[in-house]
């Protein structure tokens, strides 16, 4: 089991708030993706969770068991860090089997559990090798290695990508999606890339100051956005959010449009806008376009478009895609 | 880039730091040199060329037992670096890792310790080893030059300590790890090199050390600082056979720096060159 409830947590370094309040409730076996900016305490909830950190209020429980003043170890949860932190004098082996010996564990199970996940992440032929030998995927696998051979009620996955190239980092993202199927315990992952978090949660708690703006699906966040905040937020390229007269015309304070719900046209339409820049990557063109009346505004075209710099094209919304936000920034 | 250097600019800074190199090394070898020289010679003026005698260490060697003070010295030397480093990597331990308000300040008034000329406590600290019985007794010297040391242990340490990513010590904590566990299968293992040196020269300044251990020592307990001294006799100087004690007293660390000098060198430009 792996339910992990939090209520009314609070974080303070002296007299710097960093969470002012927050409760969530994650079920078991979910992917729960903490997203935001950096200096929004995502990685400080986790922290607080893996109990690296002591909270200032509040209490954390895990499978109802109120686990607020017990150490990391006695919460039985497993964590791989944004440096992998693994333990550069020992063996890829010994790194593994670190957390089955401080365990007491017999040296059988030990050798097996470890050929076991060495096996799963593809490490059968570097357990002899160190740390410092390794490429920084392979890194990555060991680090996770460490994490899984425990058993853990869930795994807190602190920016574990972020060091590795996009590439790499596609391929971890499956790795780490596939892991969880086979597994089915509860994942919480911190990132400030909102890809990473829609491809991989089942749940997105998107943060920001030490507040949670939202949580959600990510197609609920991506298709309900419960605010200004949570709209720019997700989705790439970024939602065009547009204020004034054509706002007020929809009687809201903000209205927000994705870069795909805006029809393109060169001859007519609601807005008139000038090309800045065309990207072409193949599989669509994003044009960066100036409107008289909507501002600077992206579009996300069709591949083939033949549309480049200094050319005029006229933008329509899409009315049922349209997302009206109030004064205060929150979704009407 | 490489900064291009001429050669000559690099023949003009050779010389230099073998010049610099053999000015501070001259007096030990003057010493060596000496002591295989006959005392008439070793007091007739500057001479570099010695006949070659080993007269002054049969006499030294006949004179006083050399292997007594010899094991005092690495009895004290030894002794009182392990004490010092069980001491200083908790301490160097907890300053590095959970560092209170007053960390800083407590560096630095342990380093002030050392600003302090001995002299200034002798009579103190004598009193206190003659009413606890401790004078000429190794473990009283032995305690007393692993205080001297701590400081310095406590600082080197803490500066290797410092190098260690605190995301490792939290890994081992969320494996399972306790405190101990932590100290000795992670941060110990991982500082190595830094407590190696850390001993190698912990070592070296205790063997040195002349202040405390010719003050607090007669006969049972005289390391071989105490040995070379007793050749400055009242009688007179003895040249000779003083160079030849002193040789027999430098040569154990000698050699044992000669052969340990990399990680000695690795140790102390730790932390300024990265």
């Amino acid at each position: 089991m792996g339910n992990i409830t939090l209520s009314n947590v609070s974080k303070a370094f002296g007299t710097t708030v960093i969470i002012p309040n927050i409760d969530l409730a994650i079920e078991d076996g979910e992917f729960v993706v903490f997203v935001g900016p950096s200096g929004c305490g995502k990685s400080t909830l986790l922290r607080l969770i893996a109990g690296l950190e002591d909270v200032s209020g509040g209490t954390i429980s895990i499978d109802g068991r109120d686990v607020t003043n017990e150490a990391p170890a006695r919460r039985k949860l497993a964590m791989v860090f944004q440096s992998y932190a693994l333990y550069p004098h020992m063996t890829v082996a010994k790194n593994i089997a670190f957390p089955l010996k401080m365990a007491g564990e017999s040296k059988e199970v030990i050798d097996k559990k470890v050929a076991d996940a060495a096996r799963v992440l593809n490490l059968s032929n570097y357990l002899e090798r160190r740390p410092g030998q390794l490429s920084g995927g392979q890194r990555q696998r060991v680090a996770i290695g460490r994490a899984i051979v425990r058993q853990p009620t869930a795994f807190l996955f602190d920016e574990p990508l972020s060091n590795l190239d996009a590439a790499l980092r596609g391929t971890m993202r499956l790795e780490i999606s596939e892991l969880h199927q086979q597994l089915k315990t509860t994942m919480i992952y911190v990132t400030h890339d909102q890809i990473e978090a829609m491809t991989m949660a089942d749940k997105i708690v998107v943060l920001n100051a030490g507040n949670i703006e939202q949580v959600g699906s990510p197609m609920e966040l991506y298709l309900k956005p419960a605010n200004l905040f949570v709209a720019g937020f997700i989705g790439s390229p970024t939602m065009n959010l547009i204020k004034g007269e054509p706002a007020a015309k929809l009687g809201a304070a903000t209205v927000g449009i994705r870069p795909e719900h805006l029809k393109l046209s060169t001859s007519e339409g609601e807005w008139k806008a000038k090309v800045n820049v065309a990207e072409h990557l193949g599989s669509d063109t994003i044009l960066h376009v100036q409107s008289e009346i909507a501002g600077a505004m992206t579009v996300r075209a069709d591949g083939g478009a033949d549309i480049h710099h200094g050319n005029t094209v006229y933008l329509t919304p899409d009315p049922s895609r349209l997302h009206r936000f109030d004064k205060d920034g929150k979704a009407l | 880039m490489a900064r291009a250097v001429s050669t000559r600019t690099k023949i003009g800074w050779t010389i230099a730091a073998w010049i610099v190199a053999l000015l501070i090394f001259f007096p030990i070898l003057y010493t060596i040199i000496t002591s295989f020289k006959t005392e008439p010679e070793a007091i007739s003026g500057f001479s570099l060329i010695p006949s070659g005698t080993l007269e002054s260490y049969w006499e030294v060697q006949s004179r006083y037992n050399y292997f007594q003070p010899f094991m005092n010295s690495v009895i004290i030397s030894v002794g009182s670096t392990v004490l010092a480093l069980l001491v200083g990597i908790p301490a160097a331990w907890s300053m590095a890792f959970s560092p209170g308000r007053f960390t800083k300040d407590i560096l630095m008034w342990m380093l002030s310790t050392k600003m302090m000329p001995a002299v200034a406590v002798l009579v103190p600290i004598y009193l206190l080893f003659r009413d606890w019985g401790l004078l000429d007794s190794r473990i009283g010297l032995t305690v007393m030059l692993m205080l001297i040391n701590l400081p310095i242990v406590v600082w080197m340490l803490y500066t290797y300590f410092r190098e260690i990513p605190g995301e490792i010590l939290e890994a081992a904590r969320m494996d399972g790890a306790t405190l101990w566990g932590e100290i000795v299968y992670v941060l110990t293992p991982m500082a190595v090199p830094g407590i190696a040196s850390t001993l190698l020269l912990n070592i070296i300044l205790a063997w040195n050390e002349s202040f405390w251990t010719i003050r607090l020592t007669t006969v049972n307990a005289a390391p071989l600082t105490a040995f070379i001294t007793s050749f400055s006799s009242p009688q007179g100087l003895f040249w000779a056979k003083l160079s030849a004690a002193s040789t027999l007293a430098i040569a154990p660390i000698l050699i044992m720096g000669w052969f340990s000098q990399r990680q000695l060198v690795r140790g102390l430009t730790f932390g300024a060159v990265k």
